[in-house]
């Protein structure tokens, strides 16, 4: 079975100064695996500085990485050239957080979904690229006829981002990467725009990596979860095991501040600690927030598997069994 | 009128303390009140007869989709809004006097001081070049002049310190700061003078959940300290269910419905409450997306009637035609909507 997308030991840092240079670990040895014939929803979640973002940006080829290699369909993204990046281009797409900042203001909203199909050749004629548009509008859930023609300003926030669901579709993507798709539209809309992703992966077998911090959306549209703090992953799984049993205490400070809709499930009454602003670049990243930090914190912790679908790293669990970090996908559900 | 506006109470003169309000009736009391924007492409009536009660130490939330009127309500309330928009009538009733009767001077001087606004996105709303500590004196400086030096710099850490950030903030300035810890900083400003009232717009929505819970909890712990009443504006139903007391639902405009957030969550009485609590997700019910159907309507151009109608499940005949009330059901909730007729 052939990959659609591997990412191997892909370390990304960011420096700054000359003279004394600091230098930020934005991604640390990460490894992924997508497989081509089986489209998945993957969450990767983590707070702002988890290095979320810079895996989305990374994935879209908008920086390269400091170590490691991005194999998308056997090719390094490095090195892709003229039609094979290209093809790379269109079947890699995105949808931002903001859907009020993707639009020209001059321009009809048509012309987010036009500038692809001309770009890209994808229409023989006229009426064949506005069959297109109104195919793509529609699969997301929108009437044609109320979009087409119209300013952004005219629009709701739901549904530019629909619009923007439906820009990727219309290029037949592998593979969507949403960044926080849903963290600036009204909490009633959420729940049209997540099922117009789910409905993208089930019908049009794409697979999405849904970058976000909100873990109340996470659980209820993906598969598989990855939990990233400060470029290293912290626990990974089969989303419904971590998050309704997490395993290690950063998850689990999360899920305790997830505020959920019910009056009798309250927030944890854990105190949280403030987040240093350095913080150490070895050994565990959470140590210095961590209520059961150890001596041997100061290491780098390893994948412990808790069991078939669900691992963590961190030391609380060291009598389970190692596994290696590449190998962390296959304990992925698809 | 005029006696209530006579007997205001004096600002309160020092400290962080424990203060109770005067009187015993609500701290706070909106009336009527009523804002229109006069835009080139019509009037829109954005907030629309609006009348609820808020008691010290209560915790009211506001919920509405975006354009339903509650950041309107909130700027309405500090007297804020700008041209095209005019505050058309109704009254505001702070702690025994009416913010809508005073000069402009008074009203200037009644903010942060009676009522203080948290804005949404503290990011934007602090000075780049100014330290953090000068910003603070500056409004306790507008408003107590004669407070010496001293005086006032304790005053500002005191409050720093009731928001858990280290005094060291004073000095410093705004890009030095987290997401968390600035919108802390707005919460600091925003009780410098114990107000009665608290308005929070959105103070978290561009926090993540752990930033979020460590504000939402610092908001909590100064609110019980100088026992002020709390409007906490937001779309977060979930947020609502872990921090308030009362809902307020908005709908184009008008407050639909008025209830104890338990009884929101247990059983919403107006359609459209109903609506926004089932579309919530939750553990049990995973993988099922249920959205209210249809858009919020422009509010230049409202349905008739009960502008909820075209999307409302249990819409009847005469919800097109007739514009329903504010009713006050037994036990003190508010519903405006026909389905309550007679129940009153």
């Amino acid at each position: 079975m052939a990959d659609l997308l591997r990412l191997e030991n892909v370390s990304k840092v960011y420096s700054h100064g000359i003279i004394n240079a600091h230098s930020t670990i934005a991604l640390r040895n990460f490894s992924l695996t997508l497989k081509e014939d089986e489209p998945t929803i993957l969450t990767v979640a983590g707070e702002s500085g988890s290095g979320k973002t810079t895996l989305a940006m990374l994935l879209l080829g908008f920086i390269t990485a400091s170590a490691g290699q991005i194999i998308y369909r056997g090719k390094n993204i490095a090195s892709l050239h003229g039609a094979e990046k290209m093809a790379y281009r269109r079947e890699v797409q995105a949808v931002f957080q903001d859907p009020f900042a993707v639009f020209n203001p001059f321009y009809p909203v048509d012309h987010l979904l036009t500038v692809p199909i001309k770009r890209f050749g994808l229409a023989k004629s006229k009426a064949d690229a506005r069959n297109k548009m109104e195919e793509a509008l529609t699969a997301v859930g929108l009437r044609p006829e109320d979009i087409l023609g119209r300013f952004p300003h005219q629009l709701s926030g739901g549904q530019r981002q629909r619009i923007n669901v439906a820009r990727a579709l219309l290029l037949k993507p592998r593979l969507l990467i949403a960044d926080e798709p849903v963290s600036m539209v009204d909490a009633s809309l959420r729940a049209t725009i997540l099922e117009t992703l789910r409905n993208l992966q089930r019908d049009h077998g794409v697979s999405i990596i849904y970058i976000t911090h909100d873990l109340t959306t996470a659980y209820h549209i993906a598969k598989s979860i990855i939990v990233l703090y400060r470029g290293s992953v912290m626990e990974a799984g089969d989303v419904d095991r971590v998050i309704t049993d997490p395993q290690h205490p950063y998850t689990q400070l999360l899920v305790d501040s997830i505020p959920w809709p019910n009056l009798d499930q309250r927030w944890g009454a854990q105190p949280i600690k403030a987040r240093e602003a350095g913080g150490s670049n070895d050994g565990c990243r959470f140590r210095s927030r961590c209520p059961m930090a150890m001596e041997i914190c100061k290491e780098d912790p390893p994948l412990f598997r808790i069991d078939e679908r669900h691992a963590a790293s961190c030391f609380l669990h060291e009598k389970r069994p190692e596994i290696a970090k590449a190998a962390l996908s296959e304990l992925l559900p698809v | 009128m005029n006696e209530m506006l006579a007997t205001a109470p004096a600002r309160p003169s020092a400290g962080l303390g424990p203060r109770h309000a005067a009187g015993d009736g609500p701290i706070l009391r909106v009336s009527n009140l009523e804002v229109t924007y006069y835009t080139d492409s019509g009037r829109a009536k954005a907030l629309d007869d609006v009348s609820f009660t808020l008691n010290s130490g209560e915790k009211l939330g506001m919920v509405g989709e975006s354009g339903s009127g509650k950041s309107t309500l909130a700027l309405a309330m500090m007297r804020m809004i700008k041209a095209p928009g005019r505050i058309e009538g109704g009254s505001v009733v702070v702690g025994g006097g009416d913010l809508m009767a005073l000069d402009a001077e008074d009203m200037r001087k009644a903010r942060l001081s009676r009522i203080a606004y948290i804005p949404q996105g503290a990011m934007n709303s602090l000075n780049p070049v100014m330290r953090i500590g000068a910003q603070m004196i500056d409004a306790v400086k507008s408003h107590l002049p004669r407070e010496g030096r001293a005086a006032i710099e304790a005053r500002c850490k005191r409050a720093l310190q009731s928001v858990d950030l280290d005094a060291g903030v004073f000095r410093m300035y705004a890009h030095e700061l987290s997401g968390g810890m600035k919108q802390r900083v707005c919460i600091a400003i925003g009780i410098l003078l114990d107000p009665h009232v608290i308005i929070a717009d959105e103070p978290t929505s561009a926090l993540d959940v752990v930033t979020q819970r460590q504000v939402m909890e610092t908001i909590d712990n100064v609110q019980k300290a100088i026992n002020a009443a709390v409007i906490l504006i937001g779309h977060d139903m979930g947020l609502m269910a872990q921090f308030v007391d009362k809902v307020a639902v908005m709908y184009a405009g008008r407050l639909v419905e008025v209830s104890t957030v338990r009884e929101m969550f247990t059983d919403p009485k107006h359609p459209y409450s109903r609506a926004l609590i089932s579309s919530l997700p939750s553990l049990g019910n995973k993988g099922v997306f249920q959205g209210i159907p249809g858009l919020a309507p422009s509010l230049l151009r409202l349905p008739s009637g009960c502008a909820f109608h075209p999307r409302c499940e249990s819409a009847m005949p005469h919800c097109s035609t007739i514009r329903p009330q504010q009713q006050v059901l037994p036990g003190g909730r508010r519903v405006t909507c026909h389905l309550y007729d007679g129940e009153a």
